[in-house]
């Protein structure tokens, strides 16, 4: 599962990984807005940009290859946008918005793969971001677990009856219809599954917080990294 | 003087009394009907029934996570809302499926999770986990995601995250599901020589009868005897082998 890999690598070791959250998140923000505001049609600078998140990436000892791969899971999103662009004479914005989309997706995604989630969470609470939305996406995230697992259960409850068997219409229509009725159970199972860990949390005295075991501490290193983060998003922003 | 002799089981302390406790749920089924039930220091008292009988339902009131109507009062302190942290300190719930009870990225996290929650500092919570995971034989596993352990090994996780938090009482429901005979036998062998009073819902026999120092039988939602397992056993026609 993809989730569970990005969690693995979010436990590296590198200089990346051990920077402050918060540090990290305001240098994603920095390259955000660098990104999303520079002129279409600035193809030499988004280069520059991807090679920094290259140099990144390797900087952090992630799997590049990986990393470039699952970065590509937003193009389909915004290929639809792009495609529309182009149809509507306008190839030039098209190709901007693919090339924007992906650097994004390639600076969160090494963002969340060098930084464990509590750490993550943690650094945005602190950053100002209300805790209902924190709390909130924690738990989508965490239920994300469950919900992937209650389906792989199924699916394989549904295999081992034979289901997806016969011939390609055959097996696409029976499939089709096994997906429809296992939705509401899956919900229902996923549901029951979540109340359960919530009962857990409760139990172990959860009160809304995820206490972390090692309190981030700003460092000097925490400060350099954001000002070259900056240095390296405003130069490359104005200057190519 | 004459006195009638102490009975050594009256003396010791009462850790937990619950007095007609009924319990409905949403969809009209009454689980539990006005249960009676009283913990000693040191016990370890086996829970039997049949499915759906309210044995989960009922330890479940024992910290707060439902409430029903009736009294239930754990280590002198009545199960309420603003009783709750304290007594979820006392009570050390393991659950029958471990991975709900896993839900940390890491081993250490989770463990530590209940003591960082009951105020303890970063480096005490940790202490306190490290000090767990080793009584429960797991420390080599404190880096690791709780998703790569085999069953018996997220259940001793699962133990080691409430014995963290230094309960005074055990809760554990079905703890031998999913785990192989010789994941028992370990087990077992924790619990024997883990002091805290022990409530032990279980539809395994063999282990209840090796753990437990008296049981009580669950019928329709109300305790319908108390006594020694081999006599519940008898009374309600348990025994696998009914010629034995």
């Amino acid at each position: 599962m993809h989730h569970v890999l990005v969690e693995q690598w979010s436990r590296g070791r590198s200089w990346l990984h051990r920077r402050d959250a918060r540090a990290k998140l305001a240098s994603l923000a920095v390259v955000l807005i660098a990104i999303g505001t520079i002129r279409i049609g600035a193809h030499v600078a988004l280069a520059a940009y991807f090679a920094l998140l290259l140099a990144a990436t390797v900087a952090a000892r992630l799997p590049v290859t990986s990393i470039l791969l699952r970065a590509g899971t937003v193009l389909p999103f915004s290929g639809t946008f792009a495609v529309v662009s182009w149809l509507s004479g306008d190839p030039q914005r098209a190709i901007a918005l693919v090339e924007k989309s992906y650097l994004s997706a390639l600076a969160a995604l090494i963002l969340i793969s060098t930084t464990p989630l509590p750490k993550l969470f943690a650094g945005l609470e602190s950053l100002g971001v209300p805790r209902l939305i924190n709390l909130v996406v924690q738990f989508l995230y965490r239920y994300l677990f469950v919900i992937s697992e209650q389906a792989q259960h199924m699916r394989l409850a549904s295999r081992c009856r034979g289901g997806g068997h016969g011939g390609f219409r055959a097996a696409n229509q029976n499939r089709f219809q096994a997906a429809a009725g296992a939705l509401a159970v899956l919900f229902a199972r996923s549901y029951g599954r979540a109340e359960g860990v919530h009962r857990a949390m409760l139990a172990r005295g959860f009160a809304g917080h995820f206490p972390l075991l090692a309190p981030a501490r700003l460092s000097l290193a925490d400060g350099g990294f954001f000002l070259s983060a900056l240095a390296a998003a405003v130069l490359v922003r104005f200057v190519l | 003087m004459s006195g009638s002799p102490i009975n050594p089981a009256r003396a010791r302390k009462t850790l937990i009394e619950v007095r007609g406790l009924k319990y409905r749920y949403d969809d009209g089924t009454q689980a539990l009907d006005g249960v009676d039930f009283d913990l000693r220091e040191s016990e370890c008292v086996a829970l039997l029934g049949a499915n759906g009988s309210g044995k989960t339902t009922f330890v479940l009131h024992l910290n707060g996570l439902l409430s029903g109507d009736g009294f239930v009062k754990v280590c002198g302190l009545p199960v309420s809302k603003e009783n709750l942290p304290a007594i979820r300190a006392k009570i050390g719930m393991v659950f029958q499926d471990s991975d709900e009870q896993l839900f940390m990225p890491s081993v250490l996290e989770d463990v530590a999770f209940g003591p960082a929650n009951q105020g303890l500092a970063p480096d005490q919570a940790t202490s306190r986990a490290l000090q767990a995971l080793d009584q429960v034989g797991m420390a080599w596993a404190s880096a690791k995601a709780p998703y790569h352990l085999s069953a018996g090994e997220k259940r001793r996780v699962a133990l080691a995250g409430v014995l963290a938090m230094d309960p005074e009482i055990l809760v554990l429901d079905e703890p031998t599901t999913y785990l192989d005979p010789p994941g028992q036998r370990d087990l077992l062998r924790l619990l024997k020589d883990l002091p805290q009073a022990k409530i032990l819902v279980t539809h395994d026999i063999p282990f209840a009868q090796a753990l437990a120092t008296r049981a009580v039988f669950f019928e329709k939602g109300k305790l319908a005897a108390e006594g020694s397992i081999d006599e519940l056993l008898y009374e309600f026609d348990w025994r696998l082998d009914p010629r034995a």
